[in-house]
């Protein structure tokens, strides 16, 4: 009975291991035997000069190609060793970044929740409410929170306060309609109780309908986190600056693959802490019937 | 004053100290060595920068007084070994109330110095991470705007559509553009009319078309039909270059060829990736083109028109109208980077200064072969044409016109242009002479010159006949 899931742990490392084995495989390139290894007595002196100029100069290691998980390791010691340096506004450790991109995260995602939530919880308890605004919805969610980009910064006339406006727009859309759904599907009978006892509206929707409907609310509140981390990195990238996003954005300018794997790396791994956060969250609020 | 960058009998470092008993009355660099008037060949890198940092980072006010002392006690003491003697038996601060009782320094600095108070301390310069803003760029880790009392912040910007919104947005005080970019704004061409002017050419030449390495039989543009080429924006200097180019060579842009805008970073990972077939865009891309081994240099742009402007300074009217004294620093600080960065001699110091991260984040062997002029051609040749990139900053009313007359071509203009009153407005040529001169430099005569573009002259008084003058064009 233990071994199921013991055997999921030592699966996910073999899986790991055959990974960077076939990695390094097919990275490896013998070492030693550069371009000027054996035949640089032949060369003329503007051939040896030309592959100096193209970073092939003896002695120098010009990285090429995709690579190999020993450089990985030790570009991502030499990232995590100084996470916080500050080279004025185009250069900041990584941590710095991730900062910022959290920042920018956690703040159009309030905001979004600050209008999603009660206006969800309003339009989920009147159907009238819910019909009329229903078209609009669904015109508004399924578009693309970057094409809002050139809108905001037309009309917002600031790039980071248009970069929040787009987290704000792509997480509202799951919230409000999750709440919806969630305090439309509370039961009958628990309202009917709650009429019968005389309690007031307010006290209604906060002891009644509030934890009956949390654990929709909360699989809404997941999912946009998920998307508004999604979104972010897109959003940095084009409009730069600071963020995660930048920083990758920055390394792709240099063409410097070691530095793109490691933010796609960091990216996901800050994805799946902020998800454990909210199925955490949602494992309080869930209740047994 | 950029002292270092004048050539007269001072020399290259004014550091003096006249009230110094120990120490001959000369010129150090940082390295411990003496040089010559003109150059700091020969010191370690570390100790050029800090050298020229040294030397910028002292107020003007401070450099200027000493400057003065030293040369009034150098005109008292011609012979070192007197002067040192002298100090020696009166004590340095006898010496100095002595001297400063005859010699009215704070009314001759007063004199020297005309400048009125800066409106705005805190400035924000946008900039994409191009050889083209080498000017604007090194004056911040050189210490040119600290210099003229400014605290500037550089914000690397994602595209030029991006530049054009956070200038008009006002994030972004002052920026580096594409040329044609103020003149496009300023006629209301792509975005809401907004007045922004050229304060300062950033660069000359300095731009290539670089094509695929699958390509590298296809030298002539008459093979190049079906080609998608990307330049960085359509009001650009690259975007007129490269119609020119290929018109000149029989192959109509708009409809043989599919011209596309990609922003410069993106260049080359879009080359690689096979999305494009070449492009004509800024260094360093092109020589990273050729490092990273995806493309090669067909042309440098200075063989379409030899001293074509690329990139400008610039700033709105409305910034220049609140802040005059703030446009004035601003304007000497990166008049006097512009002047550095077009000498040859400092240029592999340049490269190393602007290469790091947070500037243009590439190789510094990159930037080195761009600036030197000495580079790997991505075909096995090594081509030295020390006039790769020049940095001239002289914003010429003719280099207006012409643009103007290549956007009347392409119909991204329709109706009648006034030519020279738009030229006029947007190239700030007389502020460029007056501050040239407050900064030391000596300015350049007239407002058209006269230049030739694949060997076709170009006459700014007859504009209007240049722009219908070609066989391949797009009329509106």
């Amino acid at each position: 009975m233990i071994s199921v899931r013991l055997k999921a742990k030592v699966l996910s490392l073999l899986i790991f291991v055959v990974f960077l084995g076939i990695w390094h495989v097919s990275t490896f390139t013998p070492s030693g035997v550069g371009v000027l290894g054996s035949g640089s007595s032949a060369m003329t002196a503007e051939q040896l000069e030309y592959q100096k100029l193209m970073g092939k100069d003896i002695g120098t290691q010009k990285s090429t190609g995709f690579p190999s998980p020993d450089q990985m390791s030790k570009a991502i010691a030499k990232q995590l060793s100084d996470p916080f340096y500050d080279n004025g506004p185009n250069d900041k450790g990584i941590a710095i970044q991730l900062g910022y991109s959290l920042l920018r995260v956690g703040l159009g995602f309030f905001l979004a929740a600050l209008v999603a939530i009660p206006f969800g919880f309003a339009i989920g308890m009147s159907p009238l409410l819910f019909s009329a605004f229903d078209p609009f919805i669904q015109i508004l969610k399924p578009i693309s929170p970057l094409a809002w980009m050139p809108l905001a910064l037309y009309t917002i006339k600031d790039s980071s306060l248009s970069g929040i406006f787009v987290i704000f727009i792509c997480s509202v859309w799951p919230m409000l309609i999750n709440t919806a759904f969630g305090v439309s599907s509370v039961k009958k009978e628990w309202l009917n109780v709650a009429s019968t006892l005389e309690v007031s509206p307010l006290r209604k929707a906060f002891l009644v309908i509030l934890p009956a409907a949390a654990p929709t609310i909360l699989t809404g509140m997941r999912i946009s986190m998920g998307i508004a981390w999604l979104v972010i990195v897109a959003a940095e990238m084009l409009v730069g600056g600071t963020g995660i996003g930048y920083f990758l954005w920055n390394e792709w300018n240099n063409l410097s693959l070691t530095s793109v794997i490691f933010a796609i790396l960091l990216i996901g791994i800050v994805g799946m802490l902020l998800d454990t956060c909210f199925a955490q969250f949602q494992k309080w609020v869930t209740y047994v019937e | 004053m950029p002292n270092f960058l004048k050539t007269d009998e001072t020399g290259s470092d004014l550091r003096h100290d006249a009230y110094d008993d120990s120490r001959p009355l000369l010129m150090n660099c940082a390295c411990g060595r003496v040089h010559g008037k003109d150059s700091l060949i020969g010191c370690s890198d570390s100790a050029r920068v800090s050298t020229l940092q040294s030397q910028s980072v002292q107020s003007v006010e401070q450099t200027s007084q000493n400057f003065m002392e030293a040369a009034f006690i150098k005109a008292m003491f011609p012979v070192d070994s007197v002067r040192r003697g002298f100090l020696r038996a009166v004590g340095a601060s006898t010496a100095r109330a002595a001297i400063s009782s005859v010699l009215p320094l704070s009314a001759l600095q007063a004199m020297a110095q005309d400048k009125g108070s800066i409106e705005k301390k805190d400035l924000k310069i946008g900039f994409i991470a191009i050889t083209c803003a080498s000017p604007l760029i090194m004056a911040e880790p050189l210490g040119f705007y600290r210099k003229e009392g400014l605290n500037v912040q550089l914000m690397k910007t994602a595209g030029w559509a991006l530049i054009r919104d956070k200038m008009i947005n006002k994030e972004h005080d002052a920026s580096h553009f594409l040329s044609p970019m103020p003149l496009a704004m300023s006629m209301g061409l792509g975005s809401n009319q907004v007045s922004m002017n050229v304060a300062s050419i950033q660069n000359t030449n300095g731009q290539a078309i670089t094509l695929h390495l699958k390509h590298k039989n296809l030298r002539d543009p008459r093979q190049w039909k079906g080609f998608k080429l990307a330049v960085p924006f359509e009001y650009s200097m690259h975007n007129f270059l490269l119609r020119y180019y290929l018109a000149e060579n029989g192959v109509n842009p708009d409809t043989d060829v599919q011209i596309r805008v990609t922003p410069p970073p993106e260049m080359v990972a879009n080359l690689r990736a096979g999305n494009i077939d070449g492009f004509l865009g800024p260094d360093p891309f092109n020589q990273r083109a050729v490092y990273d081994e995806v493309g090669f240099i067909h042309i440098l742009s200075k063989e379409i028109w030899d001293g074509h402007p690329c990139c400008a300074f610039g700033m709105s009217d409305e910034f220049i109208k609140q802040n005059p004294n703030t446009f004035a620093a601003l304007y000497r600080a990166v008049l006097t980077a512009s002047y550095m960065a077009n000498q040859d001699k400092d240029r592999e110091l340049i490269a190393k200064v602007i290469s790091p991260a947070q500037y243009l984040n590439q190789p510094e062997s990159v930037i080195t072969q761009v600036l030197t002029g000495k580079f790997a051609d991505g075909l096995g040749g090594v081509r030295n044409v020390p006039d790769r990139a020049s940095f001239d900053p002289v914003p010429w009313q003719s280099m207006a016109v012409w643009m103007l007359t290549q956007m009347k071509r392409w119909g991204y203009v329709k109706g009648d242009i006034n030519y020279k009153q738009i030229a006029e407005k947007v190239f700030l040529l007389t502020d460029a002479k007056k501050y040239m001169a407050q900064a030391g430099f000596k300015p350049p005569e007239g407002a058209y010159k006269k230049f030739k573009v694949m060997g076709k002259e170009f006459d700014p008084s007859k504009a209007e006949e240049y722009a219908n003058s070609f066989a391949i064009a797009k009329k509106a």
